[in-house]
């Protein structure tokens, strides 16, 4: 059983304009087993959520806290922050060229784990995955995201979300640029991971679509910086009926430029 | 034939007149001085298009025509390679290009003898010629023939060591049909200077690759010219060069297209850090009127690693018949990644590991076509040990 607790996080990025807030006081609790739903419009600051979670560097957090199991997230680096437990699936996964999938995969199961995965249950393990996320199984061979498609890189963020087992998954936008079928598949790769493992999954989307495939225990929805209403399930179906709108009567501060570290 | 006939107005050479005139730029890479002389080259000033990067002050020891000793020379010699050595008259007659600056006419006029390596035609080697060139210090010069032929399969891997003011001339001579691979390693002491012209010529329907792998030495410049002594030749040329704080290394490559059906492919990469760190990749193509269906590529790719190194990489490409089947170069210089670097850190893998494995991603693709798999071992651990350097 694992806790992330997130209390009071403010975050500011650094812009061309100056210093802008993007996370206004971020209160936020996730259980081992709980799926949450994370829904805003572009510019919410969704995405700023994951990467600082995450520590990308390009973000500051001013004040606030969180913490894994009572340890203190924001005074770990990066890799320590994932060999903690945590895990970001990014919406734009980055290109390494020349280090393999397999390299990729076999050196960061190594690093979480402490030790060198065995190395028949490892080929194994990892044929399975793909096999189960319909990816090529000559996709190991190539560079690390070099040349994917969109649907590829995706599973492939999954496939390492099976294989390196986490206690908080985070997916930032996992389901965008993906069609249906994609999306299916990468769907059911998450309920297999959650259901092996019992991780909790913090699911960041725009679109209710990808909530027919996870279906999340809590909704919260997401708008200028904070969670503007929480509930269950149902509060997803009223905002693919409603829209947010009824959310955004003052224009959102944040910008998409500053939600998309990747872009920058 | 000769791009004169076409070009009256490249009638003004430089050096056939007064100093002034030696700045006047070449109209084309084929005017490009070679001569057995080493009084047609003047001493290089820096001033010149083809040493404007180089430091040639710390070089004067290598331009001046005076004696050397011989670097010590170990090798490895499968059955049926034989060494020997030849006048440089005989040189002269082997087929071999002339020497194209300074350092490298001084290297044929000082070197005691020319060195000889021969490859029989038809041989199969299973294992490589090993030859390694190692410096105790002193001023030398090395003029070596590496003769293949027709038909043969052979692997030459060159290592140079130790501290050496040299400067060399190295000459491949390539049969009809054959297919070599020479490497050249340059894993010198950091205050080696070490000068290089190879050239290597390209039977018919012969397949050449030269590899530079440049690790070591204070100033390292090696250029590389590649001919065709017929039609259906190819020529591959890779690099991969590490520079650190106060190293330069430099790799200039000249293809001279002037049979048809050739085809020739240049891939260099490399990667600085450190303080004056500095590389410098020139990539020359000509494709001359008669080398219809000529078919070329050239890239560069620099990887900065820290601030205040500096990579020049310039391609240049000539074209003077439009009856090609492709010519093209590519040309890029950019630090390393940060969001690489999280995305690897975001799984686990802690920073030094992670740099570790895109820099080494970076090279992949030519380490692994280098093919020669004890080169390519050693590469890679050098890389490790270089990058154990960066803070």
């Amino acid at each position: 059983m694992s806790t992330l607790e997130i209390r009071d996080l403010h975050v500011t990025v650094d812009t061309e304009q100056g210093t802008k807030e993007i996370l206004r006081g971020v209160t936020l609790t996730i259980n081992s087993g709980e799926t949450h739903a994370i829904m805003g419009p572009n510019g919410s600051g969704k995405s700023t959520l994951a990467y600082s979670i995450a520590g990308h560097p390009k973000y500051t957090i001013t004040s606030g806290t969180v913490t894994l199991d009572g340890e203190d997230v924001l005074e770990m680096s990066v890799d320590e922050r994932a060999r903690a437990g945590l895990f970001l699936a990014m919406q734009y996964p980055v290109e390494v060229p020349g280090v393999t999938v397999s390299n990729f995969l076999r050196t960061a199961k190594t690093a979480i784990d402490g030790e060198a995965p065995k190395l028949r249950t490892w080929v194994k393990d990892l044929k399975q995955s793909m096999a189960d996320l319909k990816m090529d199984p000559a996709v190991s061979d190539r560079g690390v995201n070099e040349g994917f498609s969109g649907g590829e890189k995706k599973r492939h963020e999954i496939l390492q979300m099976e294989l390196l087992k986490p206690k908080i998954a985070i997916l930032d936008e996992t389901d965008s640029g993906l069609d249906v079928d994609a999306l299916r598949i990468v769907s059911e790769g998450v309920n297999r991971a959650k259901e092996a493992t019992g991780s909790g999954v913090l699911l960041i989307t725009h679109y209710t679509r990808i909530l027919r495939y996870i279906k999340p225990d809590f909704v919260h929805v997401f708008v200028d910086g904070r969670i503007a209403e929480q509930g269950g399930p149902e509060l997803a179906d009223r905002l693919e009926a409603e829209g947010y709108d009824r959310f955004q009567a003052a224009p959102a501060a944040a910008t998409d430029e500053a939600a998309t570290p990747a872009n920058a | 034939m000769s791009l004169l006939a076409n070009k009256p107005q490249s009638a003004e050479q430089p050096g056939h007149t007064d100093s002034a005139a030696a700045f006047v730029p070449d109209q084309s890479r084929a005017e490009r001085k070679t001569s057995y002389a080493v009084a047609d080259f003047p001493l290089p000033s820096g001033r010149e298009e083809e040493w404007r990067f180089t430091p040639v002050d710390r070089l004067q020891a290598l331009f001046a025509d005076t004696a050397g000793t011989a670097l010590r020379r170990d090798e490895s010699l499968p059955q049926g390679v034989t060494v020997s050595t030849v006048s440089h008259e005989d040189w002269q007659g082997s087929g071999a290009p002339k020497p194209a600056d300074r350092a490298a006419v001084v290297a044929t006029a000082q070197a005691e003898s020319v060195l000889v390596i021969d490859v029989p035609a038809e041989a199969e080697l299973t294992e490589p010629v090993r030859l390694t060139l190692t410096g105790e210090g002193a001023l030398s010069h090395g003029h070596t023939l590496v003769r293949v032929g027709n038909f043969a399969k052979a692997t030459i891997v060159l290592r140079h060591e130790g501290d050496a003011q040299y400067s060399e001339l190295l000459s491949v001579v390539v049969g009809d049909g054959a297919d070599v691979t020479l490497v050249s390693v340059q894993e010198w002491d950091d205050t080696a200077l070490h000068l290089g012209q190879h050239d290597v010529v390209v039977g018919r329907d012969a397949k050449v690759r030269h590899i530079a792998v440049t690790l070591g030495g204070g100033i390292v410049r090696l250029n590389t010219n590649a001919s065709y002594a017929g039609p259906g030749g190819s020529f591959e040329g890779l690099g991969v060069y590490f520079a650190d704080a106060g190293q330069h290394q430099e790799h200039r490559l000249f293809v001279d297209h002037e049979a048809p059906h050739c085809h020739s492919n240049v891939e260099y990469k490399g990667a600085l850090q450190g303080e004056t760190a500095h590389t410098v990749w020139v990539g020359d193509v000509l494709i001359r009127a008669a080398a219809e269906g000529t078919d070329t590529y050239e890239l560069n790719r620099n990887l900065i690693l820290t601030d205040g190194a500096r990579a020049d990489s310039v391609p240049n490409l000539e074209i003077e018949t439009g009856e090609i089947a492709g010519a093209g170069h590519a040309s890029a210089t950019g630090r390393f990644d940060d969001q690489q670097l999280f995305y690897l850190q975001a799984r686990g893998i802690d920073e030094d590991t992670a740099r570790r494995l895109v820099v080494r991603g970076f090279f992949a693709s030519i380490v692994g076509r280098i093919g020669v798999p004890e080169v390519e071992e050693r590469l890679m651990e050098a890389i490790d040990r270089e990058l154990e350097g960066v803070a």
